[in-house]
């Protein structure tokens, strides 16, 4: 489209722009990187330097020692958040199909009360959830970890998914009734098949801040080593007062490539699904 | 049609394990905040106080440097990451090559753990060995070793930075999907009468994308005010308190000092200032959508 067409100065001037606003996005990450590649002696060397020589995979062998439960922090983490995952689809599909298709009292005032969760983070509730799982018994174990991260994550599941349901066409359902198919037939065979690329959608929005947000309950909830997760686990050396930076962040980008590799393999459903709210139809 | 159970108890019995499960987890809790607030419960003790706890709040002015310091903190960190998302969500808009590739670029900061984030600015900000200290001699601007995180100020504003680092994609994005929902009839009516792309951008994108600006600011606001995890790694609150925000502030006095019914009068403040603020911004949401003719 002629639209479109950009001068040569306005293509260098977006570039530019663009190569700034990525800078500013994506230093920290290469800084990381750069870090985790250097001999501590020359990182704690003044004045600074950006490049060095010496550069090798050291860390990335010797961090193991360091942090020896790194494997199990890296498991753990994946373990929590593929339960919070698969907990968290089991309640938003049924109420996301009631709140896409069905008309019942209360609806919108349900909705609307699901939403307002999101306005509490769990920090705001930390006391009585603190009681609450030491009462039950969970404190200091996985589900310390799991349950919290579970509730606040419904309502945001609830909202993708319902919106992803309403775009799916009623005819095939009521074509399905028609034929005499109960209700909870049709959800399963008809409406949860066609369903599958939202699901996927949601479980990867679900797993990813699971993954990005274990922090706080893990250190409120949580003092057992073995049980805790990623951030936590690091967290603990990185407070050290002698921090081997190198093998931190050898260990932080290790820790993080799963989650990467999963938001690299489905980043293109994962935007396309996580704005569709956005976009008006 | 055959009909097993009233449409009615189905959507109920669906509807069901999602709000138990909420309401144990999270609405009696908060029930229980707003009782605990009235004790002076602590780890094995607690009794009834009455309003003494907010007594205490509201007459010391500490309450009230930690309420202005949150409210600068939420305002601050947020009109930057709506500024910036929406540079970057123009920028990633242009149709120039490379763009699905700088669309998957920006969003590493909001896939990565947040506190791994933190790890990283933890290092950029170390005085002596970091990034930006040792980049700001090499250009002469600093004398010498600058500690971020040590000097009240300069610790406020580098917890901001980090913060609209890990909050700016997610606004980007947005911004982006509602940018590229709005009609291309709309450009090309105006660019076939002459208009320059400046005057296109702020009479048809912005008008169209304004009900995604104005949710996602109120979100973003709301999870701004909440965020904790950040200032924890960073600073912890201080230095001397310059980076406690309120809930900071809730964390230490309930969590690190198990003084839970202290605690839970902040949290219920929080909740009050939360909910006040999002009327006030719906209020304002409802005049700009009629202004906008959105529905």
């Amino acid at each position: 489209m002629m639209m479109d067409r950009y001068s040569l100065l306005q293509k260098i001037g977006i570039y530019l722009a663009v190569a700034i606003f990525l800078g500013f996005i994506l230093l920290p990450f290469v800084e990381m990187f750069v870090v985790s590649l250097r001999p501590l002696e020359h990182l704690f060397s003044s004045p600074y330097r950006f490049w060095g020589e010496n550069f090798s995979f050291d860390a990335y062998s010797r961090m193991w020692e360091t942090v020896p439960l790194l494997g199990r922090y890296i498991w753990n983490s994946i373990f929590i958040s593929g339960m919070v995952t698969g907990l968290t689809l089991i309640f938003v599909i049924p109420a996301a199909y009631a709140f896409a298709r069905l008309e019942f009292p209360f609806k919108n005032g349900t909705l609307g009360i699901f939403l307002a969760v999101n306005m509490f983070t769990g920090a705001v509730l930390l006391i009585p959830l603190y009681r609450v799982l030491r009462t039950l018994g969970l404190l200091n174990t996985y589900w310390a970890m799991i349950v919290p991260g579970v509730a606040f994550l419904i309502p945001t599941g609830i909202w993708l998914l319902r919106s992803y349901l309403e775009k799916i066409p009623r005819e095939l359902e009521e074509a399905a009734f028609v034929d005499g198919a109960s209700r909870l037939y049709t959800l399963r065979r008809v409406v949860l098949p066609l369903a599958v690329p939202g699901l996927i959608v949601v479980s990867v929005a679900v797993f990813i801040t699971a993954y990005a947000q274990q922090f706080l309950f893990a250190i409120t909830f949580n003092q057992v080593r073995e049980l805790q997760p990623l951030p936590a686990g690091l967290y603990e050396f990185i407070g050290y007062q002698d921090v081997t930076w190198n093998e931190m962040m050898a260990a932080s980008l290790t820790g993080v490539l799963p989650v990467m590799l999963i938001f690299l393999f489905l980043q293109k459903y994962l935007v396309a699904g996580l704005t569709a709210g956005a976009v008006k139809e | 049609m055959r009909r097993a159970l009233p449409e009615a108890w189905f959507a109920w019995l669906l509807v069901a394990p999602a709000v138990i499960f909420i309401g144990v987890i999270v609405a009696w809790p908060l029930a229980e905040t707003v009782r605990l607030s009235f004790t002076d419960a602590k780890l094995n003790s607690e009794s009834y106080v009455g309003f003494e706890n907010y007594a205490d709040l509201l007459s010391s002015s500490k309450t009230y440097e930690t309420v202005i310091r949150t409210f600068y903190w939420m305002f601050l960190s947020v009109g930057l990451k709506l500024v910036l998302g929406l540079i970057g969500a123009t920028l990633l808009n242009a149709a120039v090559p490379g763009r699905a590739l700088f669309r998957v670029l920006v969003m590493p900061p909001w896939v990565i753990p947040i506190a791994i984030g933190c790890f990283g600015w933890l290092w950029l900000y170390n005085g002596h060995f970091g990034l930006i200290s040792g980049m700001l001699q090499r250009f002469g601007i600093l004398d010498g070793p600058f500690e971020f995180l040590a000097y009240k100020t300069s610790a406020f504003y580098s917890a901001i930075v980090t913060d609209v680092w890990i909050g700016t994609p997610m606004v980007t994005l947005f911004l982006l999907a509602a940018m590229q929902g709005v009609s291309r009839d709309l450009y090309e009516a105006a660019w076939v009468d002459g208009a320059g792309r400046w005057y296109r951008f702020r009479r048809i994108t912005i008008p169209q994308i304004m009900p995604v600006l104005v949710s996602m600011a109120l979100l973003s606001a709301i999870w701004t005010f909440n965020s904790f995890e950040i200032i924890w790694i960073l600073t912890e609150g201080g230095p001397r308190g310059a980076t406690t925000t309120l809930i900071v502030d809730t964390y230490k006095t309930a969590i690190g000092n198990y003084k839970f019914g202290e605690g839970a009068a902040r949290a219920v403040i929080i909740v009050i200032l939360l909910a006040l603020f999002s009327l006030i911004y719906l209020f304002f949401l409802n005049k700009v959508n009629r202004k906008y003719g959105v529905k």
